[in-house]
């Protein structure tokens, strides 16, 4: 289990000045308690209802975070790493006591889209109902169903370990006042009804933009820069826009195969949390993820001619540069990921491809190194070992550096090793 | 060219390139068995070993990496002819079937040991997880390793 | 060599009763041995036990020093399976010695019996009922000569346990000195007293495991941990899987790389060789850096195992009974099918091979070192005897995996680096891209019951290829017809009844009125297959069993209930009984849309081992993940030789058959396997393994032995199914029974 070590951090000005305008705004944004109901019984929804709603359901990826390691579907207790603690993910099956099992329609639509609890406390931004604030009343209610048609699980959730004083929930009212902003996906007048189902899929519940756009001080997304790229446990999610480092360019077709499948033979391999989220989409209706695909692919400049990126692989360069580097590839990674390999003539994707190596960034090409990738589907995919026992800090950077060098030709990343050092505080495996 | 490894306690002089994997220099240059070739993609296990006391691929680990750091093998847990603790409940158990698997899952569950003494079962598969066996030995292995953990215990599921 | 054992000439040097070998003729005969096909050698003897029938003389397989020190010789190989152990008991109880006592050989075709393949759960039906009549025949003969020196009846005479015939008034002779003065180059005899189970000192007990120790501190076990002064080390040069060829491999460039001896090519087939084997490896990435071509058809990728049905096919109608037929009051109707499985071995398959003198001698893990000798020797144009293969055990194999192939291509490499031993192992995408799979199958039944509440009529078909491709000659390596020139392939052939193939288990146990069992022997194959543990007894068998299951819930009966209705087998009916009782079945937990039970039962092949296992299982419905809780199975094993290597067995069959059952099946497109790693061919991890498996023996003390290592495949897959159907309702006919395929059974709403 990955928990924060240090409770006690200094507060950055910005945060101070922030806390005071959420007491402030407090007075306005206190919320009643909704009525507890009597559990409503499964059969009362139609199978048709439940049906969407558990399309919806994977959708948005309500498992994966509602989840605990090997835990039951839906019952909570998945611990979310965040900068500002650590929180557990509660449980949303219709148990009475430790689920939602006497919340109402309406206290359910009102946690979806104002991020209230049923008793009226405020709920954390973990969940992003500052997408799902989007989602149709339709589409919420089916989401009802579903899950109130599920097993009742008693199970409480760990109580959430947050930096002081952010667990006091008053807060989040604050908060909320400014980052929620409610109200339907605008309709785009022009385009296509593929697309304008992706928005609302990408934008609402689907909430790709809580992990791919960046983050303000206060945890906010930065709307300004929406798909700019962000972090997800640990990990870089790569930009979804223009900015995106890909070598060969994301069409509706290599994205939908990579969100079903976990990998493109044209980009890389799902690593670390877009896993479970690929192994959620990859049941969902194709037709739901090319819209999502279609969308995305749009905001990344598909259509746009750029020029056909020639694939580097300069090995001598490589060598000059980072010879240590070098040696530790040609033990290490050219069983896999040079010439003769096995997995390059499997359709698996040549690291010059791989987004991880190209970003600016080398958050997540650490993490693959250090954590490895697990095949996302029903355990077929694509896999690779877990590095942090064999490796040292040091020597990750040099494999990472000679890579990126001979596979991108790009710059070199600063500081590598140190990064490294923080990107294994995330990893626990003994 | 001449790499000095330390293995098992002791410092050896091999004469190998810096890039060949461990595992080859352990068989071949040492000729220790425990660790064995399964995938030499880092993905089942069977050459696992403790590099600085965690357990680890020896396929895809260069030699060139392991300087400064010690290496254990199966071979290395107990003096000639003895076992450990973990190893003499392999034996209890008769946890082995053709038995590839067993020097790693040993040496994957000694790091474990190491580490937590008294593991409880999810820690325990969870721990595992890496380490693949055809045999399906599996329900052994774990008993044995329940065993080394709690040797006193009287009741062992 | 460091695989220690005396040479035959040290054994004869010893001086005793070992003078020669008695080797049947080698010529395909009626089969003594193996069950899986094979080439097998010659029933002499029809009157005799075992592979006794085939190598009827005592010295084939035991031999005394007049220093009391005996040797025994099996033909038969440890897989993993503890045979070693299970067979040296056998022969220590028979000859009454205590099993420390005694050094034994296994099969080594210069030295010990022909007993064809070890294969198909023979082990202990051919081997141990050789070895336990043998070492009869010889504690008699012993009890003779010492009757003879002290004049005394022989009824007045016993053996200590220790090896010394015992009489009154403190008469002891050790059996060497015994043994000094008779001859065991004689026939086994039908009649020799075996033991009384009553007084068994050995047998029946957990004798730990003789090749564990050295598995659990790294000592030499395996022929991949082979080292031999000079050694060389070989990487084959390959394209992706069966049925492709290099286009331009490059050779010459990977001649040039760091410590290459050689490059051995003939034909098509191409290999390095280097002084290290990392060397060896990395010339062998730079020579297969090449694109390929295929050279057989295309893999079928629309059909899957569905293709097998539209291919032609030799009909062979297992069963065909016309009894009365009443009306039907609940059918059961439907088509199962299993796909292509790998065998997995955790390490890729391994050889050693040295040609010096005239001789090639090669270290193999294969299952049938008799057979390879032949098959090797035509290949490499020896003459048989200039060929001896010496088993030396590998990783697990649970059939006909890579170990044949890479025996011959060692062979091959050998005889081109004449002098140097030539150490050969596959890489890991080479053992998934080019061993023989295991069959995929399809059957299709359809079965009734009648107002008598039994089944009323049975109508089963099933379509497989030939489960027995195991090489008898050259043809059968896949290197034969990338040589040249080459040798044409060998020739398909089905397995007959009541061993059977694809057909094996297909006629059921039980008693049904009316049936009409039929095979459709395919001889084309879509994919390169050959034997994997249990043959067709895997899909029949859980096409069988799930069909029981289907019935007995259409017409509100309880299955175990139903089973016992139609089966008059009394040890098969206290297998399912016991496995019942155990898991404590009446008073299961009912399918409740998510937990479930059930059941199944087998007796592989109805003549080896009876197997009957209860399973609760639990289904995530929103995902259509699968745990399982808790597995009970009751064996009877006969007289079982270590009640815990049969649990151990076992425990590993239902493991396997659960992984096959869930997560397995080998992925192609049209021009290649696409399953070459862990990732691609994923099996049961430590999260998948069941919370529980408890394995009840039942005792048999004193009846046949009955093989047991393959007798849970079927049971455990159907038991799985089963319990699938009585948790959700929904009945699953295509492995692998994946989480898609549940949830779309299930439905969205869960
Ligand atoms: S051989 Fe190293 S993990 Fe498989
Ligand atoms: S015991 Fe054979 S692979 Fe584990």
């Amino acid at each position: 289990m990955i928990r924060s070590p240090a409770i006690r951090r200094p507060i950055p000005p910005l945060l101070i000045g922030f806390i005071v305008a959420a007491f402030a705004a407090l007075a306005v944004t206190w919320r009643p308690a909704i009525e507890r109901i009597a559990p409503p019984a499964p059969d009362s929804f139609t199978p048709q209802i439940i049906s969407r709603g558990a399309v919806l359901a994977k959708l948005g990826d309500c498992a994966v975070c509602h989840t605990a390691k090997s835990g039951r579907p839906l019952a909570g207790g998945r611990a979310l790493p965040t900068p500002f603690g650590t929180l557990y993910s509660d449980n949303i099956t219709p148990d009475p006591e430790t689920g939602i099992g006497t919340w109402s329609r309406e206290a359910f639509r009102r946690a979806m889209r104002d991020g209230v609890s049923r008793n009226g406390s405020h709920l954390y931004p973990a969940l992003p109902y500052e997408h799902f604030t989007h989602v149709t009343d339709g589409d919420l209610d089916a989401l009802y169903a579903f899950l109130m048609s599920r097993r009742p699980v008693a199970l409480e959730a760990p109580p959430n370990s947050l930096y002081f004083p952010l667990g006091f929930r008053p807060l989040l009212a604050g908060w909320k006042m400014l980052f929620l902003q409610k109200g339907p996906v605008p309709i785009v007048i022009g385009k296509s009804a593929e697309w304008t189902r992706g928005a609302y899929l990408t934008e609402g519940l689907g909430h790709c933009g809580g992990c791919h756009t960046p983050r303000n001080i206060a945890g906010g997304e930065q709307t300004s820069r929406a798909f700019a790229g962000g972090v997800a446990e640990g990990w870089r999610a790569p930009a979804l826009d223009g900015s995106n480092p890909a070598a060969r360019h994301w069409t509706v077709d290599a994205l939908q195969t990579y969100l079903t499948t976990g990998i493109s033979p044209d980009h890389s391999a799902a690593g670390g949390p877009m896993g479970p989220v690929v192994d959620s989409l990859s049941s969902a209706p194709p037709r739901d993820v090319r819209a999502i695909a279609t969308y995305i692919a749009a905001m990344m400049g598909n259509g746009v001619s750029r020029p056909a990126l020639k694939l580097a692989d300069n090995p001598d360069g490589a060598t000059k540069a980072f010879p240590q580097g070098a040696t530790l590839f040609a033990g290490a990674c050219a069983g896999c990921h040079s010439t003769g390999a096995p997995m390059l003539g499997q359709g698996r994707p040549g690291l010059a491809l791989v987004s991880n190596l190209r970003d600016d960034i080398p958050t997540s090409a650490i993490q693959a190194v250090l954590a490895g990738i697990d095949p996302p589907v029903a355990r077929r995919g694509p896999m690779m070992p877990a590095f942090a026992t064999s490796f040292t800090d040091q020597q990750i950077a040099d494999v990472l550096n000679y890579s990126r060098a001979r596979f991108t030709g790009r710059p070199a990343w600063t500081g590598l090793a140190k990064k490294v050092s923080q990107g294994r505080k995330e990893i626990s495996q003994p | 060219m001449t790499i000095t490894i330390n293995v098992n306690g002791s410092g050896h002089q091999v004469e190998a390139s810096p890039e060949t994997p461990l595992l080859y220099v352990l068989r071949e240059d040492l000729r220790l068995n425990g660790p064995k070739y399964g995938c030499g993609l880092g993905q089942c296990g069977a050459c696992t070993v403790q590099i600085d006391g965690k357990a680890a691929f020896s396929c895809v680990t260069p030699i060139a990496a392991i300087a400064g750091r010690s290496v254990v093998t199966v071979e290395g847990l107990a003096p000639k002819g003895e076992m450990n603790m973990l190893q003499q409940a392999f034996l209890t158990e008769q946890a082995a079937q053709c038995g590839y698997c067993i020097a790693g899952m040993i040496m994957r569950a000694q790091a474990l040991l190491d580490e937590i003494p008294q593991p409880d079962e999810k820690t325990i598969r969870r721990h595992m997880q890496p380490n693949l066996c055809r045999c399906g030995t599996h329900m052994r292995i774990l008993r044995a390793i329940r065993r080394a953990a709690a040797p006193n215990a009287s009741h062992l599921a | 060599m460091s695989c220690a054992d005396p040479s035959r000439r040290q054994i004869l040097a010893g001086g005793g009763l070992l003078v020669t070998f008695t080797f049947a003729a080698r010529a395909l005969g009626q089969l003594a041995g193996g069950g899986e096909g094979g080439g097998g050698s010659k029933v002499k003897r029809p009157d005799l036990l075992g592979s006794l029938k085939s190598t009827p003389r005592l010295d084939a397989w035991i031999h005394i020093a007049p220093d009391g020190r005996v040797t025994v010789f099996s033909g038969k190989v440890e897989l993993g399976q503890g045979i070693r152990t299970a067979l040296l008991q056998v022969a220590a109880e028979e000859l009454d010695l205590p099993p420390a006592r005694i050094t034994f050989f296994t099969a080594d075709t210069d030295r010990t019996p022909d007993e064809g393949l070890t294969a198909g759960s023979h082990s202990m039906q051919d081997g141990g009922s050789a070895l336990a009549n043998a070492g009869a025949n010889v504690r008699m003969l012993l009890i003779r000569a010492a009757a003879a020196q002290w004049r005394l009846p022989r009824e007045k005479l016993a053996t200590d346990g220790h090896g010394n015939v015992v009489g009154p008034g403190g008469l002891n002779a050790g059996y060497g000195s015994l043994a000094a003065t008779l001859s065991l180059r004689v026939e086994a005899r039908p009649d020799a007293l075996r033991r009384d189970p009553a007084s068994y000192r050995t047998l029946g007990r957990n004798l730990p495991r003789v090749d564990i120790p050295d598995k659990l501190t790294g000592g030499q076990s395996y022929v991949q941990d082979m080292r031999t002064p000079g050694m060389l080390h070989a990487r084959v040069i390959r394209g992706p899987s069966y049925g492709t060829r290099l286009v331009r491999p490059k050779l010459a460039e990977a001649g040039r790389m760091p410590g290459v001896v050689a490059i051995v090519q003939d034909g098509n087939f191409a290999a390095v060789v280097a002084e290290r084997e990392w060397q060896a490896i990395q010339a062998m990435r730079v020579a297969q850096a090449s694109d390929y071509v295929r050279t057989i058809p295309g893999l079928p990728v629309e059909d899957g195992p569905h293709r097998l049905q539209k291919l032609e096919k030799r009909e062979i109608q297992v069963l065909d009974t016309h009894d009365p037929a009443p009306g039907a009051i609940h059918r059961s109707q439907g088509s199962y099918s299993r796909p292509w499985y790998s065998h997995a071995s955790i390490g890729p398959s391994c050889a050693v091979a040295l040609f010096r003198d005239g001789t090639l001698t090669i270290w193999s893990h294969s299952q049938g070192v008799f057979d390879m000798h032949r098959a090797t020797a035509e290949l490499v144009r020896l003459p048989p005897e200039k060929v001896r293969v010496i088993h030396t055990p590998g990783s697990g194999c649970y059939g006909q995996n890579g170990a044949d192939d890479v025996t011959a291509e060692a062979g091959l490499l050998a005889m081109a680096l004449p002098g140097r031993p030539v150490r050969l192992q596959w890489m890991r995408e080479q053992e998934f891209g080019w061993e023989p799979c295991g069959c995929a199958m399809v059957t299709k039944v359809d079965a009734a019951v009648g107002a008598d509440r039994k089944i009323s009529y049975w109508n089963y078909e099933v379509w497989s290829n030939s489960h027995n491709m195991r090489p008898v000659e050259a043809g059968g390596y896949a290197v034969a017809q990338e040589l040249l020139p080459g040798f044409a392939k060998q020739t398909p052939k089905p397995i007959s009844m009541p061993e059977g193939d694809g057909d094996r288990n297909a006629n059921p146990l039980y008693v049904f009125r009316n049936m009409n069992v039929r095979y459709h022997f395919i001889p084309e194959m879509p994919m390169r297959v050959s034997a994997l543990r249990s043959l067709g007894a895997h899909l029949n068998i859980f096409t069988l069993e799930s069909t029981l299951d289907d019935l007995a819930r259409g017409i509100g009966e309880d299955p175990l209930a139903f089973r016992l209705a139609h089966m008059e087998d009394v040890r098969a009916r206290e297998v399912m009984i016991r496995a019942a009782h155990e898991f404590g079945w009446a008073n299961r937990p009912r399918g409740d849309g998510r937990r479930g039970c059930g059941m199944a039962f087998g007796r592989y092949k109805n003549i080896g081992a009876y197997c009957a296992i209860a399973m609760e299982i639990e289904v995530e419905r929103e995902t259509g993940v699968i745990t399982v809780h808790r597995v009970h199975a009751a064996v009877d094993a006969g007289q079982p030789a270590t009640p815990d290597g049969i649990r151990n067995q076992v425990e590993g069959g239902i493991i396997q058959s659960l992984s096959w059952a869930m997560f397995e099946s080998v992925t192609y497109d049209d021009s290649k396997r696409t399953s070459f790693d862990w990732g691609s061919y994923p099996i049961s991890r430590f999260s998948d393994i069941p919370g529980e498996i408890a394995v009840h023996i039942m005792q048999r003390s004193g009846t046949p032995f009955l093989g047991a290592g393959e007798t849970s495949q079927g049971p455990a897959s159907a038991a799985l199914a089963n319990a699938i159907a009585d948790a959700t309702g929904v009945r699953l006919r295509d492995m692998p029974l994946t989480p898609d395929k549940l949830k779309a059974a299930i439905g969205l709403a869960g």
